[in-house]
């Protein structure tokens, strides 16, 4: 049997061909479509037992109260909005290992700039814009660079997004404000990370949950969604039905920027400064959030409600093991295995379906 | 050299190829070629293994430009410098290796870069009733659903998907590349009658085949091609397999019995 690598790892539109089997009566057994459609489904089963063992595990039942949830939602946050940008690449049949990093990079940016505005006795609220119009703009533009390579020097996005979170998270990053964090910011960033709605809604989790519905539309409701499914399910197909797929390609990994600058500016206000160590291997993370959620790495596959189950996952599985005593490395450990699980199931759904 | 058919009406045919000439370095793949592709009829193309005839079609969906010679469209001089060229003409090439997307279902696939859109999202709606629209006019009947991925198709259903695509964006020249190659008798005969119900519409369509019982059945001209050269064509009622088989191996037939040679002179 021959071994695929995913398009991630070659120049885009060299392995999509995709034509698939073409022979007489190429039925799929009714085994396999069940296969198939549990393959989108089975986190929710997982998700569901995880919440009862953790529940019943973690002492007078901590899991169950309004504080723990409070805690996850916000610990998903950062991992839900790069999860949502990583679904298109990852639909794509790309990859983005930099988002982590560009999280980080924007908000020290952002926090410098904020930081010196506000020395410069600007306005708080103008330079609060200011901050968010830095991180937004600079994560979209990092994006942009990733996407330009990838289809104009048709590198594979797996070096390209492995260097710029090299370039970006190991080399620029730490050199600003002399790789200390932020803490001189505007009040009101603050202010956002700590108010809750309604008792139970902490304001970034909203703004994750408010992008991951807009996004969720336009993957599932939109020309720009099918034409993303298009491009991971057959690059040359695409091509020919008449997409520009270079564009779309560049637009999909400017999204996954700005989003991952959106990040940054959420993780500042839930710790109220800007921080170097911010974000850093949260690429992983919301990669095995998306695959968890039922996306495949070859690209094609994916979609929003299973990337958001698959985040939760993921916060549940971290926060879980702090409430059931386990600790450090071990949660490391817990997520290693659920991200190599999850891709292993990602291959064997792909032989399953080549038979 | 170049023998012509019964084109006998005086509207130009939807597309003509003069002298047409494409070279890969040293590789001459087609060598002063000249093709008329009359209105609403099946024109099939024939020709060895590496004859030229997957070069030729590409040239004519403007994916390569050729070295030399001319495209006329309906009897204008025509530059192809994009595949996006020939399908504002309407050319459509529905290629050996399909381009549809095995994730996505047959209606996602036939509006695939044309999708109509309603307040910004897919118009699901008005997409599946012209799909549906579409495939009942191509007597295309066996699909369980037109949500279905194209993944869980048949090679024949595969097929039909495509050239539905083709007709939904208005296709006038549609070309197929050995739609029948990796199909059995069943799914083969289901394309055959796909290709009939097409020119039957008014659609013109220009077929490469190996397979000479399909051209036979379906196509009212027959093109051969042997080493990037037009050594015959004309209506498939001039032709026999022999005399095809002899075109297609030496490039010669003494039993051709065409009577090309004067239309070829009205050019
Ligand atoms: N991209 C290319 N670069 C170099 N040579 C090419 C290229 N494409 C085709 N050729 C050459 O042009 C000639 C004609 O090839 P073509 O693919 O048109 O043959 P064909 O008639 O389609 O054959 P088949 O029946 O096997 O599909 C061959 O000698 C082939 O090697
Ligand atoms: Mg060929």
């Amino acid at each position: 049997m021959s071994i695929r690598l995913p398009s991630a790892l070659t120049p885009e539109g060299t392995v999509t061909d995709g034509s698939g089997p073409d022979g007489e009566e190429t039925k799929r057994s009714a085994v396999l479509e069940a296969v198939d459609r549990f393959g989108d489904y089975w986190m929710l089963g997982v998700f569901v037992i995880m919440v009862l063992v953790f529940g019943f595990l973690s002492p007078s039942h901590d899991l169950f109260t309004r504080a723990s949830w409070l805690n996850i939602s916000q610990y998903a946050v950062e991992f839900l909005l790069l999860a949502i940008g990583q679904t298109f690449v990852i639909i794509t049949g790309g990859i983005d290992l930099s988002d982590g990093a560009v999280l980080g990079f924007t908000g020290m940016v952002s926090g410098v700039v904020m930081q010196s505005l506000l020395n410069a006795h600007t306005n708080v609220t103008l330079t609060t814009v200011a901050g968010f119009a830095t991180a937004l703009l600079l994560g979209a533009v990092i994006g942009f660079v990733n996407g330009y390579l990838i289809t104009r020097l048709k590198l594979p996005p797996f070096i390209v997004t492995l260097g710029t979170l090299t370039a970006i998270g190991a080399g620029a990053t730490p050199l600003i404000n002399g790789g200390n964090e932020v803490i001189n910011l505007p009040s009101q960033i603050g202010t956002i990370g700590q108010t809750l709605i309604g008792g139970w809604i902490y304001v970034p989790v909203l703004v994750a949950g408010l992008s991951c519905i807009f996004m969720g539309l336009v993957l599932h409701r939109t020309r720009f969604g099918l034409r993303t499914y298009a491009i991971g399910s057959n690059g040359m197909g695409a091509r020919r039905a008449g997409i520009g797929v270079d564009n779309h390609l560049v637009r999909v990994y400017t999204i996954s920027g700005l989003l991952a600058g959106l990040a940054g500016m959420m993780v500042m206000a839930n710790f109220t400064d800007a921080s170097p160590l911010a974000g850093q291997n949260d690429e992983l993370n919301a990669i095995a959030a998306v695959v968890i959620g039922g996306a495949s790495l070859f690209g094609g596959r994916g979609h929003m409600l299973g990337t958001v189950v698959g985040t939760f996952i993921i916060a549940l599985l971290v926060t879980g093991l702090v409430l059931v005593g386990v600790s450090g490395s071990w949660q490391e450990v817990a997520t290693g295995v659920i991200v190599v699980a999850a891709v292993a199931g990602d291959q064997v759904r792909l032989r399953l379906a080549e038979r | 050299m170049n023998v012509e058919g019964d084109s006998v009406s005086n509207e130009p045919p939807l597309v003509q190829l003069r002298g047409l000439t494409k070279s890969f370095g040293a590789v001459r793949a087609l060598t002063q070629v000249d093709l008329e592709v009359p209105a609403s009829q099946v024109t099939a193309l024939a020709g060895d293994n590496g004859a030229g005839k997957s070069v030729l079609i590409k040239t004519l969906s403007g994916l390569w430009a050729p070295d030399s010679g001319e495209i006329l469209w309906q009897g204008h001089p025509v530059h192809l410098h994009s595949p996006k060229d020939a399908e504002h003409l309407g050319i459509t090439t529905i290629y050996q290796d399909l381009a549809l997307c095995d994730n996505l279902d047959i209606v996602q696939n036939m509006f695939l870069g044309h999708e109509p859109l309603r307040l910004g999202a897919l118009d699901e709606p008005t997409m599946e009733i012209a799909a549906r629209k579409t495939l009942a006019d191509l007597k295309v009947t066996t699909v369980r659903s037109i949500r279905q991925p194209v993944a869980s198709l048949s090679g024949g259903q595969r097929q039909s998907v495509a050239v539905a695509k083709a007709v939904m964006s208005k296709a006038r020249l549609v070309i197929m590349d050995e739609p029948t190659a990796a199909l059995g008798v069943a799914q083969t005969g289901m394309v055959l009658d796909l290709i009939k119900t097409l020119s039957d519409q008014g659609v013109t369509v220009l077929l490469v085949s190996h397979n000479l019982n399909d051209v036979f059945e379906v196509a009212d001209r027959i093109a051969v091609l042997h080493l990037g050269r037009m050594v015959a064509v004309g209506p498939a009622s001039s032709f026999d397999t022999q005399v095809v088989v002899d075109f297609m191996t030496t490039g010669r037939s003494t039993r051709f019995s065409g009577d090309e040679r004067a239309a070829d002179l009205q050019n």
